[in-house]
């Protein structure tokens, strides 16, 4: 039985969620690989939480436990109260709906479009006929700005930004609360960017739903997300409101990443100064002790060897995990 | 004087397919000096790495240069045998790839792929062709090139692997060096410092750098000059203030109003609507008219020509000539 919660502000709540992957690294030897290694959030409804961060730094895989794509090691996830198990995700995957980085690679090529979005409806049973399906398809193609004789066609018949549109047709058939967005946009041209960033939020406008938006660009994500989360090597290093983080981020990590962004701007890309880290990201398999980022901080001191530092307020929400800063 | 070190002039390239030929860059023409950073940008069909590929005469078997001229140094390199071009490549220009995880050999070290660089093109040989390999892998900022030399493709990151790259692209010191979205496959971190490295090295050996890039915010990091390409042609070419400040296309303006910027957080994004070009299908005019707000009627019936704006960048739009003439009227 899922075990209730006391409702809570928050849409979705993650506790210490924890998921390890076990990686044959000999004979008859496995060393876990850790991928996500203790983080928590929350998000409230309506909600946009960006989650940024280098290529192999969980994020898509905090995505995917969330959702129970894999089973996670440890740790808690409650949406809406309840919480999110094996029994009860079943009927939740109909609250809980996402969207995947690749467009070409996300939709079956034998499936018709109409197919492909109407999934989930038979999945879930959310028609009583025919005709109450192929309205609600239809419904959907509207809402995404795709034209109704599109309905026949198959997927390799379109660009990428509508192979992404029926990919966020098909995540919104159920009438989710909450969308993961893993690299929604990365595949995109930037003027398709443009469209389907808008799309997502007069969806928000529209439907209420929260996003959890998981992207390595910060431009956009600063664009999209009402707070930004940021990781390095599977845990969250600061978490704050997305003004509040561009303008004053705290932990040395995230100003070097800010640093590291280029902007459409001569004038601007001149005048800043980049930070620019040392070395590459150390292997996840290999992890340093105590604060993971350690080996590339400068202000990187005896303790933060032996210890590794929790998220603390620093005032309004702004949550940093770091000892000297 | 700055001294012209490469002129592409007229440059069409186009490929045969199973359904016809399509003309991926189109009349394509810009000058190149020495010492300069030139960026190319433009999504993809562009023709912007096509471009690129053509200069360096490594395109795919079933394309070819049509028409035009790439000068370097004066003579004309489209008429070079392909013997000739063997020693163009490397030794004058050389190239860097997208995708440094697929651009190495897997089964030969490090140091065997830049020693076969460098003995195909200096006199240097064995001993003395590894010590340069090691000397180069230092000027790119490989830690421990000595061990590095003897490791494989697959012991190095991604950031490592482009740094390789781009010491064997420098390792026989050429005029001229094409990257090809060098960063579009790295993390920001790491593509910082690649950028960082490729201004460093760009100051110190004094060569030309050709930058191909999707991306807005490197080009506007990097570049002396910038070319803006839609459907295999030049929309607007000028300095990087020039485009970014003073954009005279109607695609360009578009381009710019549709990347989040920080000064416009809050706002919503402008789209260009409708969708990428399919380059089997060429409207007769302008190619970017069926997605252009202000298209008129001789923009779907004739294609543009080049127009030099008052700042003296250059761009290829009818609203430019309707302006001109309005202006004209009005005197």
């Amino acid at each position: 039985m899922s075990e209730m919660k006391k409702k809570s502000e928050y849409l979705v709540e993650v506790n210490n969620l924890k998921q390890y992957f076990p990686i044959k690294t000999g004979f008859m030897k496995t060393t876990p690989l850790k991928a996500v290694d203790g983080v928590s959030f929350n998000i409230k409804a309506g909600e946009t939480l960006g989650l940024v961060g280098e290529s192999g730094c969980g994020k898509t895989t905090v995505g995917r436990s969330l959702l129970r794509l894999y089973t996670p090691t440890s740790g808690d996830v409650f949406f809406d109260g309840e919480r999110v198990d094996k029994n009860s995700i079943g009927h939740m995957r109909k609250q809980m709906q996402m969207v995947f980085q690749d467009p070409y690679s996300s939709l079956n090529p034998r499936m018709t479009v109409e197919d492909i979005i109407g999934e989930p409806l038979d999945v879930h049973k959310l028609y009583s006929g025919k005709g109450e399906r192929r309205d609600r398809i239809l419904e959907l193609m509207e809402l995404v700005g795709l034209n109704a004789e599109h309905a026949t066609r198959y997927a390799h018949e379109f660009s990428g930004g509508q192979r992404q549109r029926i990919g966020i047709a098909r995540a919104l058939a159920t009438n989710p609360r909450f969308i993961v967005c893993d690299e929604a946009v990365s595949a995109l041209d930037v003027s398709i960017q443009a469209q389907v960033i808008n799309m997502f939020e007069e969806l928000q406008e529209k439907l209420g739903v929260a996003y959890l938006f998981i992207a390595h660009d910060l431009l956009v994500v600063h664009h999209i997300s009402d707070r930004i989360a940021v990781m390095y090597l599977g845990r969250i290093v600061e978490i704050a409101d997305a003004d509040d983080l561009n303008a004053s981020p705290i932990h040395p990590y995230t100003q070097s990443l800010l640093s590291a962004v280029p902007y459409p701007d001569p004038k601007m890309a001149k005048e800043r100064q980049r930070i620019i880290l040392e070395g590459d990201v150390p292997s996840p398999l290999n992890m340093p002790k105590g604060c993971a980022f350690r080996t590339r901080c400068k202000y990187a001191t005896e303790r933060c060897a032996q210890e590794c530092p929790t998220l603390t307020d620093r005032g309004n929400g702004h949550m940093v995990a770091c000892f000297n800063k | 004087m700055s001294e012209n070190i490469l002129s592409v002039v007229d440059l069409n390239t186009s490929f045969h397919t199973d359904r016809g030929e399509v003309m991926a860059v189109n009349g394509v023409s810009f000058n190149l000096d020495r010492g300069k950073i030139l960026g190319i940008v433009g999504e993809s069909g562009s023709g912007k790495s096509v471009t690129a590929y053509s200069i360096m005469q490594i395109l795919e078997k079933n394309g070819g240069i049509k028409k035009g001229q790439v000068l370097y140094k004066g003579e004309d390199i489209t008429k070079f045998t392909e013997k000739q071009m063997r020693e163009f490549r490397g030794k004058c220009c050389s190239i860097i790839f997208q995708d440094p995880m697929t651009s190495l050999n897997p089964v030969f070290t490090i140091g065997n792929q830049l020693k076969e660089a460098i003995e195909l093109h200096t006199p240097r040989k064995g001993k003395e062709a590894m010590d340069r390999a090691v000397e180069m892998l230092t000027l790119v900022g490989v830690n421990e090139p000595e061990k590095r030399v003897k490791q494989y493709p697959y012991e190095l990151s991604g950031g490592m692997r482009q740094r390789v790259m781009i010491a064997m692209a420098l390792a026989c010191e050429p005029d001229i060096l094409i990257a090809d979205e060098p960063t579009t496959a790295l993390d920001v971190t790491i593509q910082a410092q690649i950028l960082e490295l490729m201004q460093s090295l760009q100051k110190k050996l004094g060569m030309a750098i050709i930058m191909v890039t999707h991306d807005l915010g490197v080009i506007a990091d990097m570049c002396d000059e910038i070319i803006v390409m839609y459907g295999g042609r030049v929309c607007e070419r000028g300095t990087a203030e020039d485009i970014f400040y003073r954009p005279s296309h109607e695609y360009t303006k578009g381009l710019l109003k549709s990347v989040p910027s920080v000064d416009r957080m809050g706002e919503k994004l402008v789209p260009i609507p409708g969708t990428p070009i399919n380059l089997l299908n060429m409207p007769k005019g302008c190619a970017f008219c069926p997605r252009c707000e202000n298209a008129m009627k001789i923009c779907i019936e004739e294609i543009p020509p080049e127009m030099q704006m008052p700042d003296g960048h250059f761009a290829s739009c009818w609203m430019n000539v309707k302006k001109q003439m309005e202006a004209q009227s009005n005197e």
